[in-house]
């Protein structure tokens, strides 16, 4: 059992191509995350925003890309696009679907804290001359964050483990680099290695995230 | 050809879609019983764990809290993967459908057995003693003063939750499931054009609009302002 799926001299020949996988996880998750959040600020603000012409179209928007399985969106981009001329390569394909879906995601939780900040914080903002931006920047936001961390960070738990999709446009992550590690040796040992990386890497969050919500639950 | 048909031609080819509408109807039904069965079974097996760690035995509370960590921690795909293709070596070949099942009632056991047991503590120590005063079994206060209360406030969550899980069934196509995604990418590499996909789209599109509309309103529904 242990020399199928823990095989010490196959951790040996391949910690190296794991190593590299982990690198472009933790590069990817670097880049999609700020990118997934920016764009989830975007969609929060305009939800601000009272007029039915932004708030139906955008409501559509959301619930349109909170639909589609991520995996959808990406081959859609990857295998559809190149047909009308338009190749994009593995790592724009995941960038740009990444945005779309994870943008959705924080874009909802972002909303959800703006609206939990009480109206006469604004109020009370404006009538001490701070401007409109600089009320939503020095006084809502804050408080809307704070207020809906403990989602942030577990959207955040879910778009790290998404990266493992790039695997299936061949981007060279931790999962990718791990089944190219186990077809090389005929030995699913790369693979019970890289869940391992991925569980001792994301274990802490999912510790802290398990006390957070059992504690918002338990203030109801 | 201008561009504008040239994109209708690539992405909403008639002939095409025509041909390839069984083939993404039957995609359908077997992405509809792959969701039915992990929905079923994981959150029966998460209930199950948070009444069994609700007894409170530590080295049992220890073990479940170890899975569901674990399968919080793994993406699901990397579960996919290990079950097709590692457990092979030990002369177990699940198929690419049980494959995703399991892996993803496991995902989603993990998430909604954290759920279920975030709702049983949330209820006051008070509910259980003033139950048990009056003479309820243990049992009897789980299910008839506990639950109802704890799955209500569990409600907003789980749904969402299992929808964002459900919608890994998708996942099954890199382990050759022929559910829709695995469908329509094979009508796209058979006939030269991505059509397919587009009806693909749609049929997830069905799927799961409805269930993230229900999911919303049950946020706004059932959720008590604090």
């Amino acid at each position: 059992m242990l020399q199928t799926f823990f095989n010490v001299d196959i951790v040996s020949q391949a910690w190296r191509i794991i190593l590299a996988g982990l690198g472009n996880t933790v590069l990817l998750s670097a880049i999609v995350v700020p990118l997934g959040l920016a764009g989830g600020l975007a969609l929060s603000l305009l939800a601000g925003v009272r007029k039915p012409w932004v708030r139906w179209p955008l409501m559509a928007w959301v619930d349109f890309f909170r639909a589609f399985p991520p995996l959808v969106l990406l081959i859609f981009l990857y295998a559809g696009l190149p047909f009308v001329g338009l190749e994009l390569g593995g790592f724009a394909c995941v960038c740009i679907a990444f945005f779309l879906n994870n943008g959705a995601y924080y874009g909802e939780i972002l909303r959800a804290g703006i609206e939990s900040v009480p109206e006469g914080q604004t109020e009370a903002a404006r009538s001490t001359g701070l401007g409109r931006l600089q009320t939503m920047l020095y006084v809502v936001l804050p408080q809307a964050v704070r207020n809906v961390l403990p989602d942030l960070l577990s959207n955040t738990l879910e778009v790290v483990k998404l990266t493992s999709l790039g695997s299936v446009v061949a981007m060279p992550e931790l999962l990718f680099q791990a089944r190219q590690a186990q077809s090389l040796t005929y030995n699913p040992t790369p693979i019970v290695v890289a869940a391992l990386v991925y569980f001792v890497m994301l274990w802490p969050l999912v510790r802290l995230l398990s006390r957070l919500e059992n504690r918002a639950l338990a203030r109801r | 050809m201008s561009n504008w048909d040239r994109f209708l031609d690539a992405f909403f080819n008639a002939r095409v879609m025509a041909k390839y509408l069984p083939d993404i109807a039957h995609g359908t039904l077997v992405t509809i019983e792959l969701a039915a069965l992990v929905i079923v079974s994981g959150l029966a097996a998460g209930l199950a764990l948070a009444l069994l760690r609700s007894l409170g035995f530590r080295l049992v509370n220890l073990l479940i809290i170890f899975v569901v960590d674990l399968f919080r921690a793994l993406p699901p795909l990397v579960v996919i993967v290990f079950i097709y293709f590692g457990l092979p070596a030990v002369e177990l070949s699940p198929s690419g459908f049980v494959s995703t099942w399991l892996s993803l009632a496991l995902v989603l056991m993990a998430f909604s057995e954290e759920i279920f047991w975030a709702g049983i503590t949330s209820i006051a120590r008070g509910q259980w003693e003033a139950a048990r005063s009056t003479g309820l079994s243990y049992g009897q206060t789980l299910i008839h003063v506990v639950l109802p209360q704890a799955i209500r406030l569990t409600i907003p969550p789980l749904t969402n939750r299992t929808i964002a899980i459900t919608k890994g069934t998708a996942l099954g196509t890199v382990v050759a499931v022929s559910e829709i995604l695995g469908m329509a990418s094979s009508a796209v590499s058979n006939s030269y054009n991505p059509s397919p996909l587009t009806l693909g789209a749609i049929a997830y599109l069905i799927l799961f609009l409805p269930m993230v509309t229900v999911g919303r309103w049950l946020e706004t529904r059932m959720t008590w302002r604090r």
